[in-house]
């Protein structure tokens, strides 16, 4: 089996994530969508660590793990906060600042 | 089994940036350890302490050229030069954090962000005298990811950079103490698109990694020399890596995040938010296009040329609809962003070398002196609820306190870019590389676009100068020590860097060294 397919599966996950983040209006579903296209590069970064032979990738994608787990820790705050304040998470609510 | 041995570091070289992390690591204990009473004053103390030790760090190491740490982190007069800007208009902007007298509950940060806006709990504590003090270590944090930021030689430590200081700076945004609604939002939104963005970042890291089967700059650009560089990979990841940056740095088209969340967040933190973030944006902007893709010029000039145009017309010609003075700003910041690609442009050839840089390195430097004196202004204007950022509030301003709209319309003439202010030296510098390398439909374009800009700055002189007072319009607050030292500070930078610039131009100039 040929990595670049793997290469392909990654970037169709991608963009999935990208229009996900675009069309939905849940902020914890964009959120999610983001996170997608977080893992979409862990595997482009894994398959060309296997082509390059070389474990530079693999351990980037240890690095983007943390960080998106860091990412997950302030998100998720930040998505409840409004959520108790507003009893909706819907990202076309918050509409104050604008113009 | 390969030879695993750990590399040498530097840590005289990293101390600029050890130091403010060290800092912020110790705030964090403090929050853990230090009773409340003891904590305001401690943390304030702390952030200060390690955002100046940097600069003096700076000071210290200057003159160094060399790749440290694995050749992940440059230590070179760039690297040094943005990193002592970034310390110095981030105690600044701490500066205006520790500000007490201004707000009557004592600070412009929220009680407990964690309650509910409207509570009961939440309303009960909206006029007590203590607030979240996690904001100085956070800062910190910042402070010390976009030192870090700009000073990376691999886009992997460029990317955690990116992380280590957006994170905190997601969070300090919706902290604010008056309309926490627009504060909380400005958070999310800013949260979303930033991780959107890092997400682009990213992918093009990755992509760039399968291209060159490593992620440091130097080893890019010797294998888009030795291997062309019209690789589909190659090209779709450079242009992944410049929009994640360019959002960073809030230019248009990727600028949609900029007027909310400067308009949302607490001002200090928009402060910290248009002056730092933006330089150390700038400094990755400029180590990644030249050292990284160097070679590979002609792939990223023209889309950097358009998007210089586009920054500027669009920040001059929406700041004008604008009747928010922070939004007014933002979109300023968005216009000086434009202006910042054309010094970027001008970085080309090699016989003007070094003249690009070392124009962008000081344009960086009077842009954040007069943008953080601007914000601080706009704390002093306060009505009931807070601040009264509404442009008609500010009719009238010089009759009530003629000190303050003197100063406003020194920073205002200042990012307007007129003779005699910083803001003209840093313009012409630019616009002089620029034109030295050829660009000059761009000068052409930047100059209209100041035009236009002067437009909407000068109105807002008219506005506090001629017109007449409202009835209810706002008081100006009597700041603290803290305010009044930051207001000294950039005031007199902003005439200094233009009345006698040739001091720090020179400053510049022997900073413009690129390693890597």
């Amino acid at each position: 089996m040929t990595p670049t397919y793997y290469l392909v599966l990654a970037a169709i996950l991608f963009t999935i994530g990208a229009v996900g983040v675009l069309v939905r209006r849940n902020a914890i579903v964009v959120f999610m969508c983001i996170e997608l296209m977080l893992n979409s590069v862990n595997l482009t970064l894994v398959t060309f660590a296997r082509i390059n032979g070389t474990v530079d990738g693999q351990i980037m994608a240890f690095f983007v793990m943390v960080v998106a787990a860091a990412e997950v820790v302030v998100g998720l705050a930040i998505i409840m906060s409004i959520y108790r304040t507003r009893r909706s998470a819907s990202v076309d609510d918050a509409n104050l600042l604008k113009y | 089994m390969p030879d695993l041995s750990a590399p040498s570091i530097s840590y005289v070289g990293l101390a600029p940036v050890l130091i403010v992390l060290a800092a912020a690591c110790l705030g964090v204990l403090i929050e853990a350890f230090a009773p409340r009473h003891l904590r305001w004053n401690v943390q304030v103390a702390l952030a200060l302490l390690g955002t100046v030790g940097a600069l003096v760090a700076v000071v210290l190491v200057a003159g160094r050229n060399e790749l440290t740490a694995a050749r992940a982190v440059a230590v070179d007069g760039t690297a040094l030069f943005l990193e002592g800007t970034i310390a110095a208009l981030g105690a600044l902007s701490i500066l205006m954090f520790a500000e007490r007298a201004l707000d009557p509950a004592k600070s412009a940060f929220v009680a407990s962000a964690a309650l509910p806006v409207g509570s009961s709990a939440d309303r009960k504590l909206a006029a007590a005298p203590y607030s979240q003090t996690e904001v100085f270590p956070l800062a910190s944090f910042a402070i010390g990811g976009m030192m870090l930021f700009a000073a990376s030689n691999n886009l992997l430590v460029m990317f955690v950079a990116l992380e280590v200081l957006s994170l905190p700076l997601y969070l300090i945004c919706g902290m604010a103490r008056r309309r926490r609604l627009l504060s909380q939002e400005s958070a999310v939104k800013y949260f979303l698109l930033g991780s959107f963005a890092s997400a682009f970042f990213l992918y093009g890291l990755a992509l760039i990694y399968g291209f060159s089967g490593s992620v440091d700059l130097g080893e890019i650009r010797e294998s888009a020399a030795r291997s062309g560089s019209s690789d589909a990979l190659f090209v779709t990841g450079l242009a992944l890596l410049i929009v994640g940056l360019l959002f960073k740095a809030g230019i248009a088209p990727f600028h949609a995040w900029t007027p909310d969340v400067y308009q949302g967040a607490p001002t200090p933190v928009t402060a910290l938010m248009a002056a730092c973030t933006k330089v150390a944006a700038f400094g990755a902007i400029l180590r990644l296009l030249y050292v990284g893709f160097g070679t590979s010029e002609w792939t990223w000039r023209p889309l950097i040329y358009s998007i210089a145009i586009v920054s500027m017309v669009v920040g001059a010609i929406l700041g004008i609809t604008q009747t928010d003075v922070k939004r007014m700003l933002a979109y300023s910041s968005i216009a000086h962003a434009g202006f910042l690609l054309v010094g970027v442009i001008a970085l080309g050839d090699a016989a003007t070398a070094g003249r690009g840089l070392s124009s962008t390195l000081f344009y960086l430097l009077t842009y954040g002196l007069t943008t953080v004196g601007g914000f601080a202004v706009v704390t002093l204007v306060r009505d009931g609820d807070g601040e009264a950022t509404h442009l008609s509030k500010w009719a009238g301003l010089a009759s009530r306190s003629p000190l303050t709209a003197a100063v406003m319309t020194l920073f205002l003439l200042g990012l307007a870019g007129l003779p005699l202010t910083s803001g003209f030296t840093g313009k012409f510098a630019v616009f002089r590389a620029a034109i030295d390398d050829g660009a000059w439909p761009l000068v052409v374009i930047a100059l209209l676009a100041s035009a236009i800009a002067a437009f909407f700055y000068l109105r807002l002189v008219v506005l506090m100068y001629f017109s007449p007072p409202a009835e209810d319009g706002p008081t100006v607050g009597v700041p603290g020590l803290p305010t009044t030292i930051v207001l000294a500070v950039t005031a007199a930078a902003t005439l200094i860097l233009g009345l006698a610039p040739n001091a720090v131009l020179d400053l510049a100039e022997q900073a413009a060294v690129l390693v890597g």
